[in-house]
């Protein structure tokens, strides 16, 4: 019965997402949407996915790496290497742009995630830095001056892209092994006494985090024509973890809803190159002064949605409303 | 098991960090089924103790074996899925989990349902959620805790914190179970609930016992056997007892008589 609905809710959901990818893709086709809209979809689409990645490493398992530029440089590149190079078409491109990615958390994950707190931020900084240099120096990639890449990112393969992406993180989030990694968060030492292998699963985070983020890269790459090494600086992890941030730490609905404002409110603002800069810093810090839990705390949306029918006495409990 | 194999054994274990030695020399012994008191002066070496046994630290020097198995170097998840299990000096719960949650994770290591499973949302992650679930209620229902079972664990009261902390313990499915000072904190009338409530564990799970417990009261109340610790070794062994008229513990606790 309540398989049932649940599974309602989720096909529910894929049908008005179906809905509105083909409205919107009609309206693109249509010329309602000029490019200027449509890059910014095309950027939402691309932050949610980066958003969602981290805020599984950070919100729910609690590891606070700020190297995530880096994978999204890694699936960048490698998916370029894929379609560019070797002409591969460009779904092939952006499975290996995450699983590249995926491989390059995993090595950085099994020594560095023996650190904690700042320690492994540090760490994460440093990786998403070496990185920067490293593809800054091979010419098979174009070093400095980077790569050209050809406009292969249509709206289907992004927005099937992001919602595999929050699929999968919300399912993983909402199970036994989800709330390992949020004990692992809670507590690591009492996980740990709990049977829970602390190790496998922050390295478990890591990797499906930094897959998605190397999703993300090949998105990017194939959207914005070039990819230079300097744009996966840490200037651009510090983006992401904003987003994470300002979302509430723990929150997967916060963290998209952060994507999607800050991305729109970053590009009206583009308009007024001047100010921009010194607006944007003070959106941030207004919203750290009035709600430093981030906008949705570390609740759900979901969770709202369910309040009145708790409180009528019908309580089901699915995890969501204390996950994440 | 018979009387004679012990379900732990510790032989001569000890731990130094780097000229201190926390402890050395201990020799312990726990038989199925026995509930088993480990008292000493503060910084004495119990939760030192405690930690060697979890896997926390690694012995520098001695075994340690449950049942026929050698425990030294596992790592401290594996000891638990092993099957000791135990609660913190300091409660160490997942504050921001739910009571249930709290219990599901200790259920983790039992789980079937793979990783891929949940990710796709296959049968047996529906199936195993669910047995999950239905297990972890039952357990809140001992421990009566159903009724808070949707709370944040955080804001549960002391009591009931100290025993959502027993009740995550003992949901790993232990075979001995390490109590870190459980009535720490507590009012006499807690704490004689307390008494109860591990009493009632004992019998209901067959469990062995190991408890840390500076309450005098409880320690000579409800333990068979104690040992005492002093300055990381064993001074003293035997029932409340002899414990009680141990010429040395006197000593250990109220300090030596002037002559």
């Amino acid at each position: 019965m309540n398989l049932l609905k649940k599974a309602k809710g989720f096909w529910g959901t894929i049908v008005l997402v179906v809905i509105f990818s083909v409205v919107t893709q009609l309206l693109i086709n249509g010329g309602t949407l000029n490019s200027f809209y449509v890059n910014t979809l095309f950027s939402i689409g691309i932050n949610i996915i980066l958003a969602a990645s981290l805020h599984l490493i950070i919100g729910v398992t609690g590891q606070f790496s700020i190297g995530h530029a880096g994978f999204l440089a890694v699936g960048a590149y490698a998916s370029a290497i894929i379609t560019m190079k070797l002409g591969l078409p460009f779904p092939v491109a952006i499975i290996a742009g995450g699983a590249a990615a995926a491989i390059a958390g995993l090595i950085i994950g099994i020594p560095t995630l023996r650190l904690r707190g700042d320690y492994l931020a540090i760490a994460t900084l440093g990786f998403g830095e070496i990185v920067k240099i490293v593809f800054l120096n091979i010419d098979y990639i174009g070093g400095a001056s980077g790569m050209t890449v050809t406009h292969l990112t249509t709206w289907p393969w992004l927005i099937a892209c992001v919602v595999i992406t929050i699929v999968v993180i919300v399912n993983f989030t909402n199970s036994t092994h989800g709330r390992a990694c949020i004990s692992i968060r809670e507590n690591e030492i009492a996980a740990d006494a709990m049977g829970i292998n602390t190790t496998f699963y922050k390295v478990m985070a890591f990797i499906i985090g930094a897959f998605f983020a190397g999703v993300a890269g090949a998105l990017h790459a194939h959207n914005f024509y070039i990819i230079q090494p300097p744009n996966f600086g840490f200037l651009k992890s510090f983006d992401i973890l904003i987003l994470v941030v300002i979302g509430g730490l723990g929150s997967m609905s916060g963290a998209v809803i952060a994507a999607i404002a800050l991305t729109i409110i970053s590009t009206f603002l583009s308009s007024y190159p001047e100010v921009r800069m010194v607006i944007y810093s003070l959106v941030l810090i207004v919203m750290m002064l009035f709600r430093p839990q981030g906008l949705m705390g570390s609740k759900e949306i979901t969770s709202f949605l369910k309040l009145g029918k708790a409180a009528k006495g019908g309580v089901h409990h699915d995890g969501k409303n204390t996950v994440a | 098991m018979t009387a004679k194999t012990p379900l732990l054994k510790v032989e001569n274990v000890g731990i130094r960090f780097g000229g201190l030695k926390a402890v050395s020399d201990v020799n312990l012994e726990l038989n199925q089924g026995e509930l088993v008191g480990l008292i000493g002066p503060n910084g004495a070496g119990k939760t030192t103790f405690f930690n060697l046994l979890t896997g926390v630290y690694v012995p520098t020097e001695g075994m340690i074996s449950l049942g026929s198995e050698k425990l030294n170097g596992l790592a401290p998840y594996k000891i638990n899925q092993k099957g000791i299990s135990r609660t913190f000096q300091n409660i160490r719960l997942f504050s921001d989990l739910s009571v249930l949650d709290n219990v599901k994770v200790a259920y983790h290591s039992l789980a079937k349902h793979s990783i891929v499973s949940s990710l796709l949302r296959l049968p047996s992650h529906f199936s195993g959620e669910k047995e999950m679930e239905e297990k972890a209620i039952e357990f809140l229902k001992i421990f009566k805790l159903e009724s808070v079972m949707h709370e944040q664990a955080k804001n549960l009261p002391y009591g009931q914190q100290r025993r959502l902390e027993i009740a995550r313990a003992l949901a790993a499915n232990p075979k001995l179970l390490l109590l870190d000072e459980p009535a720490a904190g507590m009012n006499p009338q807690e704490t004689e609930e307390l008494m109860n409530l591990i009493a009632l564990i004992r019998e209901r799970f067959s469990l062995t016992i190991l408890l840390i417990e500076h309450d005098m009261l409880l320690v000579m109340g409800v333990c068979e056997r104690i040992y005492v610790l002093d300055h990381g070794q064993l001074i003293a062994q035997g029932n409340p007892e002899q414990i009680r008229n141990n010429p040395k513990v006197i000593e250990a606790y109220l300090g030596e008589e002037v002559s």
